[in-house]
């Protein structure tokens, strides 16, 4: 096989020798496309040209060859940076393939129910901005008198962050009573992250529970985004505030718990601050302007609002998300 | 076992020795000018590992043949801090991210064959072999 190329890239060198034309010049930049398929290293390339220069024009004085000389010594480091290149590119492959696994892992690990209770409808939508979602929703419900949802950002993205959610499921699993106070379920799980994780990964969560018999929305949140009321009977939105340190910082925190009676057509909004925090280049998106945009589905099923308003962001966004987005609607239909 | 000679490895100009040295002999026993080069190359990195880690050693190249086959054989040996985990010299972008050179994996690229002894707090001894085509 060198020798085929030695022979092809002669006769492209004489070409262009004798007329410096733009076809000759196509000519050879097409071979080069060849050797670099063929994996032929940048110094063998020059060699390749010295051994042609050679056969064509022996006349040519010492210095020409010695140069060469030089130059493929130069090129020998220029051909190993080039092979690395090309291991590491393979080893990067392999590492999206891993990544690409460990994200269905997640999913499947850290797949949640929506509950079915009578009178409320329930829409979610969560989209990690990379493989792993730092994002996590987790519903407790006895389907029948509660729907609870705890909306949990892990302050971080990516593995670290994933690697940490699959404690808080497991700690959610061991609360199975859905009718359990959310400041109950915020202490539980805070002890449980204070004792495994690391000073510096901290999470936010704001859970809220729907009792069907008596229409309450009790929550309490631990340093996450308050949640949207929608109260229809004025069309006025409100923030559901509570106090409450982020989990993990310390072992005992007691959680404030608040409640909402809700009426017909009253919705939740649950959020991360990927909802939030939602930029174009010019800066923030208004919580002005999602508002106005929830307004404006408000009689749509909440399902349907939490997907067009993330599709809408979306496009704000020109489709680059910067954050993990989650939505969560509670939507008191009866 | 071929012909063997050998370089200490003291200073930075003793680099330059096991260079000429090495060049020499791949000539000698017959290597184009890009085999000549990466042969050379490959001595450089290990007596440049040698003057830097170890602070001294030697590189010895020995004429090699095998069933009509001749090559070269580059034997690096020093008696320094050894290497604690060899895994990771020979991964890519682990020296050369540094800007210390082509590393471990480099020589191994130049070379057909390479093996690596090391035992910490004794030495280590690399031994890269390669063939003509």
């Amino acid at each position: 096989m060198p020798q085929e190329i030695e022979r092809q890239y002669k006769e492209i060198l004489k070409q262009y020798v004798t007329r410096q034309t733009e076809q000759n010049l196509y000519a050879g930049q097409n071979f080069s496309r060849q050797l670099i398929q063929k994996n032929i290293a940048p110094d063998e390339v020059i060699s390749i040209h010295k051994v042609a220069l050679e056969e064509a024009f022996p006349e040519l004085p010492m210095v020409v060859w010695n140069s060469f000389d030089l130059l493929i010594e130069m090129m020998i480091r220029y051909g190993l940076a080039h092979a690395e290149h090309q291991s590491l590119l393979k080893k990067q492959e392999e590492l999206k393939v891993e990544m690409d696994l460990a994200a269905n892992v997640q999913s499947t690990l850290l797949k949640t129910t929506v509950p079915q209770v009578d009178g409320l409808e329930i829409g979610l939508v969560s989209v990690p901005a990379r493989n792993m979602n730092g994002d996590y929703i987790y519903f407790l419900s006895d389907n029948l008198n509660n729907a609870g949802v705890a909306v949990s950002d892990v302050i971080g993205k990516g593995i670290p962050a994933a690697l940490c959610m699959s404690m808080i499921k497991y700690g959610m699993d061991s609360l199975q009573d859905a009718a359990t106070d959310p400041k109950k379920v915020l202490d539980v799980i805070n002890r449980i992250v204070e004792k495994s994780v690391d000073d510096d990964m901290f999470i936010s969560m704001f859970y809220g529970r729907y009792n069907v018999e008596e229409s309450i929305f009790t929550y309490a949140t631990a340093g996450h985004e308050p949640a949207l009321y929608y109260n229809a009977k004025q069309g006025e939105f409100s923030e559901l505030h509570a106090k409450g340190l982020l989990l993990g910082v310390v072992a005992n925190v007691s959680y404030e718990q608040h409640a909402v009676t809700m009426e017909t057509g009253d919705f939740v909004v649950m959020m991360t601050d990927g909802v939030t925090e939602c930029r174009t280049d010019e800066g923030f998106i208004e919580p002005e302007i999602i508002m106005s945009l929830i307004h404006s589905l408000r009689d749509e099923t909440a399902q349907t609002i939490v997907d067009t308003v993330f599709k809408e962001l979306e496009k704000m966004q020109n489709f680059e998300l910067r954050d993990d987005f989650t939505l969560v609607i509670f939507k008191k239909t009866s | 076992m071929g012909y063997r000679s050998s370089v200490e490895i003291l200073t930075e100009w003793d680099i330059v020795a096991a260079r000429q040295l090495g060049r020499n002999e791949a000539k000698e026993v017959g290597f184009g000018t890009v085999d000549q080069a990466r042969i050379t190359t490959a001595i450089s990195e290990l007596a440049r590992n040698i003057y830097l880690y170890a602070g001294k050693g030697k590189i010895e190249i020995e004429r090699i043949s095998e069933g009509g086959k001749f090559g070269i054989t580059i034997i690096a040996s020093d008696e320094g801090p050894g290497i604690p985990d060899v895994r990771k010299v020979m991964e890519d972008g682990f020296s050369t991210s540094g800007g210390l050179g082509a590393g471990m994996p480099g020589v191994k690229r130049l070379m057909d064959n390479f093996k690596i002894d090391t035992v910490v707090g004794e030495g280590t001894v690399i031994k890269a072999t390669k063939w003509i085509r």
